[in-house]
């Protein structure tokens, strides 16, 4: 492609921007969970669904496979043995095999990398996301999604939840609600997983997916408070030099 | 051992004496610190130059090292950063350090003009001292301009598109120059090159240059002060400011404290919250759009310049016409220049000035600090008004100045600083 082709590509591009949301989303607030980076089980049980569900299709080419084993305690050939389904070496990045260019025939878009995905996105609404996929007959998936409409990505965890219908928005019998991303859809098909077990699980990935987007966020505050408690005594040393200096002055 | 002491501290002199004989170490160091005598009552706001010579130094230092990491490519810039954040040792600290040292630095400046507005401090000796400061601003905003491409994000990519783009509103030259200043037609690897370029040498360069400029213009004519009097009138025997006290040990060692007060701020937000993600917004100091890598094709829902820049973009939007926009814009941030000349003020210092003047730099920080908000908004009518209204309010405060400070009732200046 040469510049004047990308050129009037990127005028088109800005001509339709009034028409054109990136992130469609309805108008009720995204679903709240807490992450816990403490809790190193959570982010292990994470790694794993990451691994098994979402690294067929994406990458996290910024994150090495021993960052994960070093960071949450996990020994080299259990790192092999459950997290690593390639030929990939311990520290290699996790990287994909599938093509950009054959994944955006697939899909339509190439699946984004997900090294930082929880630094541009917010944990609240990968945890929103993966919980709406609705059965949607017209998407070449046969779903679609509350919080990211008409989104290329199929429910890829589907065997967990089951899946979800789209119920009547904002009216149920005679009664009118505020339609939430909870109350507008209902679970027809159970999964493996219970309502409350699959929660947990999305809860655990996201935990893994914000670790993945910063992994020193770990130790950072830790490290912290070490430097402000250090800075601290400085000050009193320091405020003392001045005040003996300054005695004279006044 | 007191001998052995005296020994050591005879050869530190010796070699000072062997330099000062081809050098004029000792008449630097008295001009500038030992013999430099400052106002005995600097305040508070008499801390932010001694920090922004400090936030410099972070800056150059936690430079240097980023950029023997970084890859100022587009094809590989993105993934520079976050090799930086991750496989670097302490590169996520030193990627920290340096994008919180950019709005520190911008918090520091701020700060720092507004104690010059607060104190007259740009009034007549020191016009020099204000245009040489206010030429560091406008290089510090081009130098954070250049830098916040060198990442790549989305909002790195598109935030220097609608930048660089307004100078295509300018008539007849305009779409030359912006073409020019990219180098391409769109933001490109040439642009992020280029840009790279003026970040790592030829804006510090400048800066650099311009700050020893800012210090000696300073010393050759004296601090001024909260009281805005003038020292040097009041001399002793020995020709020392009687209200002065030599910079150094004096303001060394309570700069000394300050910094280290300056330095918890500026860690607790480096280790506690780099993103400075206040609710509502998209984090103030690394915005998370920027999490994406720049794509040249999707243009992000919403754009907006990091915070420092907001009040002038909001200034840009408030005008109807792009055109207008731009040239108030421009207008907007070089009326500073004028400020020793649009005050008509006897007086330097708030303390002793009238009503009028109290008023006005009352409603000017305000309407500052409104617009700032507002641009980081997106647009609603409501917001617009709201921009047109303080726009006006802030062109009033340098427009009307000659003719509210001239009528303005000062009181009587004292002799000597008060405590």
């Amino acid at each position: 492609m040469n510049f004047f082709e990308l050129f009037v590509k990127l005028v088109l591009v800005i001509s339709v921007i009034p028409s054109y949301e990136v992130f469609a989303t309805s108008n009720s607030k995204l679903m709240h969970m807490e992450v816990d980076l403490s809790n190193q089980q959570s982010l292990q049980r994470g790694a794993k669904v990451f691994v098994n569900y979402c690294q067929s299709c994406h990458s996290a080419n910024y994150m090495r496979y021993n960052r994960i084993g070093e960071d949450l305690d996990i020994a080299e050939d259990i790192l092999k043995e459950n997290l690593i389904f390639s030929e990939d070496k311990v520290g290699d990045v996790m990287s994909i095999s599938m093509k950009k260019k054959d994944s955006a025939n697939f899909f339509g878009v190439t699946p984004p990398d997900l090294s930082v995905i929880a630094r541009s996105r917010g944990p609240d609404w990968l945890y929103t996301y993966l919980h709406t996929f609705y059965i949607d007959e017209s998407r070449p998936f046969g779903v679609n999604n509350l919080t990211y409409k008409d989104t290329a990505m199929p429910h890829v965890l589907w065997e967990l939840q089951g899946f979800q219908q789209l119920v009547n928005t904002g009216k149920r019998g005679a009664v009118y609600y505020k339609p939430t991303y909870k109350n507008s859809l209902e679970l027809i098909t159970p999964g493996l997983q219970s309502e409350k077990e699959y929660d947990a699980t999305l809860r655990d990935l996201v935990n893994y997916l914000v670790y993945m987007g910063e992994p020193i966020k770990l130790k950072r505050k830790k490290i912290g408070f070490w430097v402000i408690f250090y800075l601290s005594i400085l000050f009193v040393i320091t405020y003392m030099l001045k005040r003996d200096y300054w005695r004279d002055i006044h | 051992m007191a001998k052995s002491k005296g020994t050591f501290v005879n050869v530190l002199v010796g070699a000072r004496d062997w330099v000062d004989a081809r050098f004029p170490l000792m008449k630097i160091w008295n001009e500038h610190l030992a013999k430099y005598y400052a106002p005995k009552n600097f305040n508070f706001w008499y801390f932010f130059g001694a920090f922004a010579l400090l936030v410099l130094g972070i800056q150059v230092v936690t430079g240097i090292w980023l950029t023997m990491n970084y890859k100022p490519s587009a094809e590989e810039a993105f993934a520079s950063v976050e090799y930086i954040m991750r496989d670097v040792e302490w590169g996520w600290l030193i990627r920290y350090m340096h994008s919180t040292g950019a709005s520190a630095f911008f918090i520091v400046i701020y700060l720092h003009m507004f104690r010059a507005l607060l104190y007259g401090s740009y009034k007549k000796p020191r016009e020099l001292l204000w245009l040489s400061g206010m030429a560091l601003y406008l290089l510090l905003m081009g130098e954070a301009f250049f830098g916040y491409l060198l990442p790549w994000g989305q909002m790195s990519y598109w935030g220097a598109q609608v930048i660089i783009s307004l100078f295509g509103a300018l008539p007849i030259i305009g779409e030359d120059l912006s073409l020019w200043i990219r180098g391409d037609f769109v933001v490109s690897d040439v642009t992020l090159n280029r840009f790279f370029a003026l970040h790592v040498i030829a804006f510090p360069l400048l800066i650099l240059g311009l700050v020893g400029f800012h210090i000696l213009a300073l010393h050759e004519v004296g601090s001024n002060n909260p009281d805005g009097i003038d020292i040097k009138k009041n001399k002793n025997a020995d020709g020392i400011p009687v209200d002065g006290i030599p910079f150094h040990p004096y303001y060394t060692v309570k700069d000394l404290m300050g910094a280290v007060v300056f330095l918890i701020f500026f860690f607790a937000v480096v280790f506690f919250t780099p993103e400075m993600k206040i609710p509502g917004t998209q984090g103030l100091f690394l915005e998370s759009a920027n999490f994406i890598q720049a794509n040249p094709l999707q243009t992000p829902e919403h754009i907006a310049p990091v915070w420092y820049f907001t009040p002038f973009y909001a200034i840009l939007r408030a005008v109807p016409s792009q055109l207008g926009g731009v040239i108030a814009m421009g207008l907007a941030v070089n009326l500073f220049l004028l400020l020793p000349w649009l005050d008509r003020s006897p007086v330097r210092s708030f303390r002793y000035r009238g009503r009028n003047y109290r008023i006005a730099l009352a409603l000017f920080v305000i309407s500052f600090i409104v617009l700032g908000w507002l641009g980081l908004q997106v647009v609603t009518p409501v917001y617009t008004w709201m921009s047109r209204f303080f726009t006006v309010i802030y062109f009033l405060f340098f427009l009307l100045m000659p003719f509210y400070t001239a009528l303005d009732k000062d009181k009587t200046v004292p002799d000597r600083v008060t405590n």
